[in-house]
Formats: C-alpha cells, sequence, structure tokens
C-alpha cells in the first residue's frame, strides 16, 4: 500500500506540473479544472483500469470517459505518462493544425481517448450506453466516468442516472470532481446540487462521499463501492479547483486564466517543494 | 410502415446477434415479438431522448448495432446535439428511426408534427437522411443500413400507407421510377409519394398526361447521377413532393442540384411542401394535406395550371 500511494503522489505531482506548464506554454485554459482532478485521473489510470496499451482494441478492456472533456489538458499528460502516445507529440498542444487542443477528439486520433466529450452530459450516457454493451457481449468489464459537478445541471446526468439504475449495470463507475465552482460561480449557488450525494441515492446508485486529493480516501471508497452488485456506483470526490499551487485554490479566476512567467515560477516552485 | 419495422427488426435480431432496440416507451405490444427472440436487447430507454441517443453512441462504438425508435420529434430535434455529437461526429453506426414523421399525427398538433427534421440532420455530416415511400423501401433500407459505416435517419409514417414499390433492386441512393411518362418529372420522397401516384390516375383520364414519377427514397445521399440524366430529357417542369417544409428538404435540396449542374434555363422547378408556417386548424392528415395543396387534387390543380 505504502508503494501504491508513493506513485500515487509522485505522479500527481508530476502531471500538475506538466499541465501548467502547458497552460502557460499553449495558453489553454481551465487549469483549475484540470487541477482539481488530477488525482483522481492518477487514481483511476494506475491503479483501476485494465488496460493493454499494446492492446488498445480489446473489447475487454476498461474504458474510461473524461466527461468534463474541459479536463483534457490533464487528461493528455496522464495517457502520455501511461505510454498511449509519445510524449514529445504534446509539443504541438494547442498549435494550429494539432489534435491536442481544448477538448478530447473522438477516438481514433488520440490514443487512449475513447469519446468525444467537451459539451457537458454526453460522457455519461455514451458510458452507459457502452457499459450496456459489456453485458449483452458477456464481458467482464467495466466503465467509468468522471463527471463534474458543473455538469450535473444537465437533465441528460439524471436521465442516465435513472436508466442506468433500473438496467442494474454494476459495471458503471462514476466519480463527480467536486470542486464547489462552475464556470462563472458557485455550483450550489447556481443550481441547487446538495444534498449531491442524496440524490445520487435516491436515485438508485450505489454512493460514497469522500476527500478527492487524498489517496486512501479514495482507494477506500472504491474498493468497497466496486463489491455492490446490481447497482451502478459513484463516488463523490470533494475536491479543491487548482489544487496544488496556493494561489490558485479555490480561485475560479483560473477557470479561464492562464498563467504570466512569474505564475509559472511560482507555481513550479510550489510543486516541487 | 410501423409494423413492418417492428417484424423485419424481429428477423434481423434472430439474424445477428449485434442488432439491438432502443425505444423511447412507446410501441406497447409491437414489440412483443423481438422481446421474446431477444429480450437483454431491447431496452425500453423511458422518455429520456437526450440520453437514449448517447446510449446509443456508446453501444455503437462497441460494436453493436442499436436502431432508436420514437416518435419523429422526439428522436430527432429533441436531441440534436446528441445527434450531432455522438452519432455524427464520432461516425457511430446508430439507425434513427422516426416514426409518424410529416404529418402522421396530425391531429396530434405542432407538437407531434415534423416538417423539420430532414433539413436539420441534412446538414450534419456523415449522416444518411431515408424517407422511404413504403415499407418495401423501408424493408430494403433497413438490411442495408447495418452493412454500412456511420449513422442514418430513417423516416417512416405510421401505418397503413399503400405499397408503391415493387421493384427488385431497392438501394440507399437509388432512386426507383414507379412511373414513366413526360411533361413533368415529379420526384417524391416519402409516403406522400402515393398522393403523385393517385394524382397520375387522374391526369390520365382528364388531360390525357402521364408524369414520370419518381421516389427519391433518400435525401441525402441524393441520387445525383439519376438526376443528372433527367437534366436533358426536356422535361419543362421538375416538381418535389414531401410531407417536410419547403425550406431544408428535397425541394431544396434539388435547387441546388440545378444551380449546381448549370440547368437548363427551361426547367422550372415547383416546390410542393408546408409552407413556412405552423399548422393551426388540425385535422386528420388527409385533412391538412388537401389545406396545403398536397393531396391528390391539389397536386392536380396545381399541374392543370401549368399545361
Amino acid at each position: 500500500m505504502n508503494i501504491d500511494k508513493s506513485i500515487f503522489l509522485e505522479k500527481a505531482r508530476l502531471i500538475r506540473r506538466k499541465v501548467v506548464e502547458t497552460s502557460y506554454n499553449s495558453k489553454i485554459p481551465h487549469l483549475g479544472s484540470c487541477l482539481s482532478c488530477v488525482d483522481l485521473l492518477v487514481y483511476i489510470y494506475w491503479f483501476v483500469l485494465k488496460i493493454q496499451i499494446e492492446k488498445v482494441d480489446d473489447p475487454n478492456r476498461d474504458i474510461f470517459i473524461l466527461s468534463k472533456g474541459h479536463g483534457a489538458p490533464a487528461l493528455f499528460q496522464v495517457l502520455a505518462e501511461k505510454g498511449f502516445f509519445e510524449e514529445k507529440l504534446l509539443d504541438t498542444f494547442g498549435k494550429s493544425g494539432s489534435f491536442f487542443h481544448e477538448h478530447p477528439p473522438k477516438p481514433g486520433y488520440i490514443n487512449g481517448v475513447e469519446a468525444a466529450t467537451g459539451s457537458l452530459g454526453h460522457g455519461l450516457p455514451m458510458a452507459l450506453g457502452m457499459a450496456l454493451a459489456k453485458k449483452i457481449k458477456g464481458l467482464s468489464s467495466s466503465c467509468f466516468v468522471l463527471l463534474s459537478d458543473g455538469e450535473c445541471n444537465e437533465g441528460s446526468i439524471w436521465e442516465a442516472a435513472m436508466l442506468a439504475a433500473s438496467l442494474k449495470l454494476d459495471n458503471l463507475y462514476a466519480f463527480v470532481d467536486y470542486n464547489k465552482w462552475q464556470a462563472t460561480g458557485r455550483s450550489q449557488e447556481i443550481m441547487a446540487l446538495e444534498p449531491l450525494a442524496e440524490k445520487w441515492k435516491s436515485f438508485g446508485w450505489e454512493v460514497d462521499e469522500i476527500d478527492g486529493h487524498d489517496f486512501n480516501s479514495i482507494d477506500n471508497a472504491y474498493k468497497k463501492i466496486k463489491t455492490q452488485l446490481n447497482k451502478p456506483k459513484i463516488i463523490i470526490c470533494h475536491t479543491i479547483k487548482g489544487k496544488g499551487i496556493s494561489f490558485m485554490e479555490d480561485d475560479n479566476n483560473w477557470h479561464y486564466r492562464v498563467p504570466n512567467e512569474q505564475e509559472l515560477k511560482n507555481a513550479l516552485y510550489e510543486l516541487e517543494n | 410502415m410501423r409494423n413492418a419495422f417492428a417484424s423485419e427488426l424481429t428477423k434481423l435480431a434472430k439474424e445477428r446477434e449485434d442488432i439491438c432496440l432502443l425505444s423511447g416507451d412507446i410501441g406497447n405490444r409491437m414489440f412483443d415479438n423481438f422481446k421474446e427472440n431477444a429480450p437483454n436487447r431491447f431496452i425500453n430507454c423511458g422518455i429520456a431522448e437526450a440520453n437514449m441517443m448517447s446510449m446509443a453512441a456508446g453501444m455503437a462504438l462497441s460494436g453493436l448495432r442499436p436502431f432508436v425508435y420514437t416518435i419523429t420529434p422526439f428522436t430527432t430535434t429533441r436531441c440534436l446535439e446528441q445527434i450531432k455529437i455522438g452519432l455524427a461526429y464520432h461516425n457511430a453506426p446508430v439507425v434513427i428511426v422516426g416514426t409518424g414523421s410529416g404529418l402522421s399525427y396530425s391531429e396530434l398538433g405542432p407538437t407531434h408534427h415534423s416538417f423539420e427534421d430532414m433539413a436539420i440532420l441534412n446538414c450534419l455530416p456523415g449522416i444518411k437522411v431515408l424517407a422511404p415511400c413504403d415499407q418495401n423501401e423501408l424493408k430494403a433500407f433497413m438490411r442495408e443500413a447495418i452493412t454500412l459505416d456511420g449513422p442514418i435517419y430513417i423516416r417512416i409514417g405510421k401505418k397503413g400507407e399503400p405499397i408503391l414499390n415493387t421493384h427488385q433492386q431497392i438501394k440507399i441512393g437509388k432512386v426507383t421510377e414507379l412511373m414513366n411518362g413526360n411533361q413533368f418529372l415529379i420526384l417524391c420522397l416519402g409516403p406522400i409519394t402515393s398522393e403523385a401516384i393517385e394524382t397520375s390516375n387522374k391526369l390520365k383520364e382528364i388531360l390525357g398526361l402521364k408524369p414520370t414519377i419518381v421516389s427519391m427514397g433518400s435525401l441525402k445521399p441524393l441520387d445525383e447521377k439519376f438526376l443528372m440524366t433527367q437534366l436533358s430529357k426536356g422535361y419543362k417542369y421538375w416538381i418535389t413532393l414531401e410531407e417536410h417544409s419547403v425550406i431544408g428538404g428535397l425541394g431544396s435540396t434539388v435547387a441546388d442540384f440545378l444551380q449546381k449542374n448549370n440547368s437548363p434555363k427551361s426547367i422550372k422547378l415547383i416546390k410542393l411542401g408546408i409552407p413556412d408556417e405552423f399548422i393551426h386548424k388540425l385535422g386528420n392528415q388527409k385533412f391538412v394535406r388537401s389545406q396545403y395543396g398536397l393531396d391528390s387534387e391539389g397536386i392536380f390543380d396545381v399541374l392543370e395550371k401549368l399545361c
């Protein structure tokens, strides 16, 4: 367990550094939204997903969909670090003509990307279809989705929530990156999300609610809900927008801002120390 | 047509294990046979079309062949963005079936009318837009659809439509000439084709004329090869007939074709369809068609004036 945890911390710090550097170099926004979900992405890719990189077309692979598509800069770094493609491809990030821009494109352009997202509320229903397809085909693998709290404004999320419960899709897992902000304000003030865990529970899902930056909390919650049969599962992960860089944490300006040179230096200094 | 859809899909589901049916809580007893034969491949997705459409995309990307079925407004414009992103952008091989299209549910009012579906889906890259004139075309299109890549929209009527196309070779993107004549070229899309056939009887009787009547079957792909051959046939009038808005459907598409191909100035295009308005004075399909001159008599009146 200790070894696992050290990988988690090391990879999360590395991905955070790369995400901040890329935002600076490519002038790509959504930095706060990326930093809030880095720990979850690292946990999912290093500790959960069963995918063989040399067999990315295996029908029985686990599937991950970044339903909050604006977290793509973090996802791309994770995929590169996992070896889905050569890291140097990310040098084109944000450049004219590159496939690497603000949202994940459809499969076939960037290895490891399972669905094009960016329009919120599409990823969970698509994953539901994929999870059902696995059941129909008798496959043992699962589908994992990362949602944002703002995304839970979308009606299609709740449509999917109801159907997944009635279909008893226990191979469907969702994580909510609950950083308490959406583009223009506090998520609770814009659309009354709370009680979020109760809502999902009442929709028939197996629910846990944890600190989304703490390895042990995420790991315990995942291992616990995994055993639940006949129900889709969700972990509400309390996170901090801009996590890891003190002057970005819980400051919603970093939804759209990109760091200047001094801010980059300060951010990298904080991540190294 | 919808019964033909249900029985043909049941046959397909028996032949292939990848065929699935997603219904938006309609078709009560209609799919009993399908359910009996493939219980785990029939999914009632409830009255939640946005989810149903994205879900179908996910299933198709996982190697299945889903058919999504509900009433046309709800399986098209209600979930348009899910069609655009989930199906068209991902090139997911989903067959969307819109039932009760055009004026089929005339009495149900503008909420259940669909005169814009083809126009809107037509401009999504990669999606085929089909409107079979009868159950023979529908069944042939369904069989071919599951052999093709990418999404397909099939716009169907309700029930009791007459059989018009008895040709052996019905293919997506290929027209069928139902009647070969002269003077008028009538290009028809969907079950309203039967009105043109009826008109032709009267034309022959009263005016001694025989038009050419074509079932287009498909708006996209448009059978341009066939249309090219018609440019030099000397028809003074090309008439398009559709139970759809005159904006963006067959009429507009044929106008684009004529413009693009520098058609002879002697060809005049007349677009018969629903004008740019909502319908307030309701009645059955026959009544509303007659109100807009889209029944056999209305079409006859238009043609008579052109003689």
